[in-house]
């Protein structure tokens, strides 16, 4: 059956079974592989992708499901030689140790940012809670989320950006 | 005009003027009576006690029965301190919030006396002689001993004291006049301290005790009446709805495919998960929380009570669950491909999750519910266990699945896994819910 799904802005129609997972679809038929399998389950967050603006785990949304909604993944941030803001974040915090669960962890604080560009500490605490780091950044990546909101304000003193 | 006429008018009119002055009499005496009945004194503030004027054994059994009563739940916000009020309570009255019951004296309850205190649970009557809306279950408070209360105040006289002033209710006009709340209790007001029933034994007695008074089960498991007071007698625990979540019936009428027992009842209170019904979810989620934490032979006890509510009805005999894939595939095509990609990973059978004594579908009672709410809610929300523990958890999936598709698949796991009629309006209900989750 063909699923025409929308990513990063571009159409890709797909000879597909639709109950194939989307993050199948997006790492080996569109080899967009920034997000990761981790549990599969819908537990740990590294899979997680933007639907229509929120973010939802991959690993657990049928391809079928998403048909002409809007995809977005962390290549739609940015790219190496040209990342987003909040990618420039995360590299000026040195925030990934092993690097596995940050795509996941950019797309979910992504998806805060666009809603709320000044989240407090809490809000950013609460919204993250659903993803996890086995290497245990957790505060690198926090400290990444301040510096991203306090870059869009102007702000780049890294001593500003601690709460 | 004929002077006659005139008269009669004349008289006509005197006789209207008397009959408003007398229904002006009337009603003045009615109101007058009524606000004698409404009013109550206030009683006076007493200097805050010290931790130590409480025995320590009595401030334990105050926490344990705190812990049933589950008083943590409604009297701490999100992210509040433990037992400062605040959280917000959506009634079909308007929204309450929970007042500070920690000993401040400002705005908590430090300056309360132990008869203060009592009046409030027993008559839902404030210190300041204002009437409590009945959100606070003192219809249940009612029936706890006297000692059990002055084991809760020394409990609650002992915690933190925490500043946090009352938010103002937004309660539909005229209900905010809290004086109207007498009448309220001299319809509804009547329940009288426990007495155990001698045909019954100890056990079931402690658990009758603990889920009439303090539990208040049947708060939100019996359904309530226009006036929002909670139905007795045959209709007592025969369901009711709670935050948008069904309360299935205790009395035996609950649809589940299997039926419940004391043992399944306690691993369910205890633990939150029980393997041939489901997990608590919902309102019930820091039901079961606070019970995990309770004195373990008192969750026996109401466990024991909760399940002798359905002993004699006979349960219906029950064939094996149903599950029926290519009929429920079959009348929904695009949900089957839907429940193999969002939630066979964890739910059919041999998937890890299912061999680790989780319910099946075809048993779990949200399924199998007249309402289709509690699946609903799940589906989009999923399922989260209070903050701290560990317990079950189900990913949610608002912002993957449209309402189009949560109402296919839940038509596709009603065909699949109960024998019970199809749901209706489930597109709707699905909007429902999710418009409520998108308030601030």
């Amino acid at each position: 059956m063909t699923v025409t799904i929308t990513v990063n802005g571009a159409d890709h129609a797909l000879d597909i079974d639709p109950a194939t997972p989307l993050l199948y679809v997006l790492r080996d038929d569109l080899e967009l592989n920034g997000a990761k399998y981790g549990c599969g389950l819908g537990q740990c967050g590294a899979c997680t992708v933007h639907i229509d603006g929120k973010p939802a785990f991959s690993c657990l949304t049928p391809v079928g499901a998403v048909a002409g909604r809007r995809i977005r993944t962390v290549e739609g941030l940015g790219s190496a030689d040209a990342p987003g803001l909040l990618q420039q974040a995360f590299e000026k915090e040195q925030a990934a140790q092993c690097g596995y669960c940050i795509a996941g962890m950019l797309m979910r604080a992504q998806a805060l940012l666009d809603r709320n560009p000044d989240p407090d500490e809490a809000q950013i605490r609460a919204h993250m809670q659903t993803n996890l780091c086995r290497c245990g950044t957790h505060m690198r990546i926090l400290r990444a989320i301040r510096r991203a909101v306090a870059m869009r304000k102007g702000v780049q003193s890294a001593q500003d950006v601690r709460p | 005009m004929k002077p006659t006429r005139w008269a009669g008018r004349a008289a006509g009119r005197r006789a209207v003027v008397g009959w408003a002055a007398g229904g002006a009499l009337a009603c003045l005496a009615g109101v007058g009576a009524f606000l004698g009945i409404a009013y109550r004194s206030g009683l006076p503030t007493v200097p805050t006690p010290k931790a130590s004027d409480f025995p320590v054994e009595l401030v334990s059994r105050g926490a344990a029965l705190a812990t049933i009563g589950d008083c943590i739940v409604c009297h701490t916000a999100d992210g509040g301190a433990a037992y400062a009020g605040g959280r917000a309570l959506a009634t079909p009255f308007g929204t309450l919030y929970s007042t500070n019951i920690t000993p401040d004296r400002e705005t908590g309850i430090g300056g309360w006396s132990k008869e203060a205190f009592k009046r409030a649970m027993r008559d839902g009557v404030s210190r300041d002689g204002r009437h409590l809306y009945p959100a606070l279950p003192y219809d249940h408070y009612r029936r706890v001993h006297d000692g059990d209360l002055d084991a809760i105040y020394a409990f609650l006289m002992t915690r933190p004291a925490t500043s946090a002033p009352a938010k103002a209710n937004e309660l539909i006009f005229p209900l905010g006049f809290r004086p109207l709340l007498a009448g309220w209790k001299l319809l509804f007001l009547h329940q009288e301290e426990f007495t155990p029933r001698p045909d019954h034994d100890a056990v079931w007695n402690r658990g009758a005790y603990l889920a009439e008074g303090l539990g208040h089960c049947s708060g939100c498991h019996s359904p309530r009446n226009l006036a929002g007071a909670e139905e007795t007698g045959g209709s007592a625990y025969s369901g009711g709805m709670a935050e948008g979540w069904v309360a299935p019936a205790l009395n035996g009428a609950g649809p589940a495919a299997i039926p419940w027992t004391a043992d399944s009842l306690f691993t369910y209170l205890r633990t939150g998960v029980e393997g041939r019904h489901g997990a608590a979810a919902g309102p019930m989620g820091p039901v079961v929380h606070g019970l995990s934490r309770a004195p373990e032979s008192d969750v026996r006890a109401i466990a024991t009570y909760i399940a002798s509510l359905s002993a004699d009805r006979t349960a219906p005999e029950t064939p094996a669950p149903p599950d029926r894939t290519a009929e429920a595939a079959k009348a929904n095509p695009a949900a089957a491909a839907l429940f193999a990609g969002a939630c066979a990973g964890c739910h059919e059978g041999g998937a890890p999750m299912m061999t680790q004594g989780r319910p099946g579908l075809s048993t779990v009672t949200a399924l199998q519910l007249d309402r289709p709410d509690n699946a609903i809610r799940a589906i989009l929300q999923g399922i989260h266990p209070p903050t701290g523990p560990a317990g079950p958890t189900m990913p949610p999936f608002a912002a993957s699945l449209t309402d189009a598709q949560v109402a296919d698949l839940a038509a596709y796991l009603r065909t699949r896994f109960s024998d019970r009629p199809a749901w209706t309006s489930l597109e709707a209900a699905s909007a429902t819910v999710r418009k409520e989750e998108s308030q601030p």
